[in-house]
């Protein structure tokens, strides 16, 4: 055999037993609002606790909710609303009562260079020059039911409704309107909040009594109970360093203070 | 905030498509072989079959596959007390899905080999004495070299552009079944368009040069 053929072999016999796993593995499905926040609670948390790694993975509540039922290996589940956390516990799948860690609030978003003002919603809604309004996916996806509500609180829904476009979740939604590919959009407050987003785009603030609220539910599942580390996760969660992320990125509890004022 | 590109992902999809194409070419031979030299109507429900993932929708074979894979489902129970183990929402339950996705890539241009070697030579070595199995082995498949080979590039390169299909039976997860298709789906959703950029442009540069390869042992050894 000649030396190439052997190292062609050797290649694939390495690629074929290659194996990517971790130590001692945190599996996370969060709603997409948590797109930022919760990484940067992981990266905190990972940074205190080396040995501990969090995956993180996003995608509707819905979503997340049929998956766990389906028997994905996730550990713990941070959804958009408590709804989905509580089926999960009455079904046994999830082991630790429903816990509340946010309170969600949407905004209306669009790109800086637009000519639209979203303080207008929602008459800005309605102008000609408005083809596309991204809305996630109110079937499963709990941002995309209080903006599907505040919508109709406001009796556009119906006016509006030809224009939308559905994203699968809050963060593909957004990413509709900071592509550009809608003109304007209702998103999560918590990415809006983003780096990214911020110095990108320009948004409003709905007030919180045109949706019903969005508190926000999360909970070890049956499968994370069997790790030991996941409870110092889930724990991790209330801490004071935990909290002054998740305000940072407008999710405020009951009670809770905002940082910025001006808001 | 600068993150360090993951190539789990990169090193996941390779792995993913070389058992898939390995396992494939294992199970192609006697298929192909059936289809190319059987002539009734069972083998043309079965070519039927086999090019079915070539129309249907990824969501389609993704919902059959979800059902089947499930712990409750027929080949998932089976496949969990055999080896303690869920099929669905892991890497052996994503290679499963890739073979079932890549069949006719493999089958098709096996098949049209076999039909492509002379039947004399065939004949020939079967009254030389040889056996049928001998005779596949030392005659027929040296004669379509070719269609073997596009037959193992194709099934590698289409499993490197699976992604419907492993979304809905993968689960996303890391090390696991997030394979670079997938890991370009979250980039863009987290408007992580840098991340998005490598990996799109990785599969790129490698779906290019593989087709090239491809197209370039055809014109060697095609007729």
């Amino acid at each position: 055999m000649s030396i190439s053929k052997f190292l062609i072999l050797l290649i694939l016999f390495t690629l074929l037993n290659a194996k990517v796993s971790f130590g001692e593995l945190i599996r996370v499905f969060a709603a997409s609002d948590l797109q930022y926040a919760l990484r940067e609670i992981a990266q905190v948390y990972m940074k205190k606790y080396p040995e501990d790694r969090i995956e993180l993975i996003f995608g509707s509540s819905g979503k997340g909710y049929a998956k766990i039922k389906q028997g994905a290996p996730y550990h713990i589940f941070f959804s958009a609303d408590m709804d989905y956390v509580q089926r999960l516990y009455r079904e046994g799948l999830i082991v630790t009562e429903p816990k509340p860690y946010a309170v969600g609030r949407i905004v209306v978003w669009t790109r800086k260079e637009s000519p639209l003002d979203p303080s207008k919603f929602p008459e800005v809604l309605l102008q000609p020059n408005v083809k596309k309004i991204a809305l996630a996916n109110w079937e499963h996806a709990p941002y995309g039911k209080a903006g599907k509500e505040a919508l109709e609180a406001y009796g556009v829904f119906e006016k509006v409704r030809s224009k939308i476009v559905l994203g699968e979740n809050i963060s593909q939604t957004a990413s509709f309107v900071f592509s550009g590919s809608a003109d304007i959009g209702i998103i999560a407050l918590s990415l809006a909040l983003a780096p990214k987003l911020q110095k990108r785009g320009k948004f409003w603030l709905i007030p919180e009594d045109k949706h019903s609220p969005l508190i926000q539910g999360y909970g070890i599942t049956a499968e994370g109970s069997k790790l030991k580390n996941v409870r110092r996760f889930y724990d991790f969660i209330s801490s004071k360093e935990a909290r002054d992320i998740f305000i940072k990125y407008g999710f405020l509890l009951p009670g809770e203070k905002s940082a910025d004022k001006k808001r | 905030m600068i993150e360090r590109l993951p190539t789990e992902p990169l090193i996941l999809t390779l792995k993913l498509a070389l058992w898939t194409t390995i396992l494939l070419f294992v199970i192609g031979i006697p298929l192909s072989y059936y289809i190319a030299y059987t002539r009734n109507k069972f083998t043309l429900v079965l070519e039927a079959l086999v090019a079915l993932p070539l129309v249907l929708p990824p969501t389609v074979l993704g919902f059959y596959l979800l059902l089947l894979l499930s712990k409750e489902g027929p080949l998932g129970a089976l496949w969990y007390s055999l080896f303690d183990k869920q099929l669905v929402f892991t890497f052996e339950g994503i290679v499963l899905a890739s073979i079932i996705y890549s069949l006719p890539m493999m089958i098709h241009p096996l098949s049209a080999g076999f039909r492509s070697v002379p039947k004399n030579i065939i004949e020939a070595s079967w009254t030389l004495g040889k056996s049928k199995l001998e005779t596949l082995f030392r005659v027929i498949l040296p004669n379509m070299k070719a269609s073997i080979l596009t037959g193992l590039v194709l099934s590698f390169a289409h499993t490197i552009g699976e992604f419907g299909v492993v979304l809905m039976v993968g689960g996303n997860i890391e090390g696991e079944t997030r394979v670079v298709s997938i890991a370009i789906y979250d980039a863009v959703e987290a408007i992580d368009y840098g991340t998005a950029h490598i990996y799109a442009g990785i599969l790129f540069l490698l779906s290019f040069i593989t087709l090239a390869v491809l197209f370039a042992i055809n014109r060697r050894w095609g007729h």
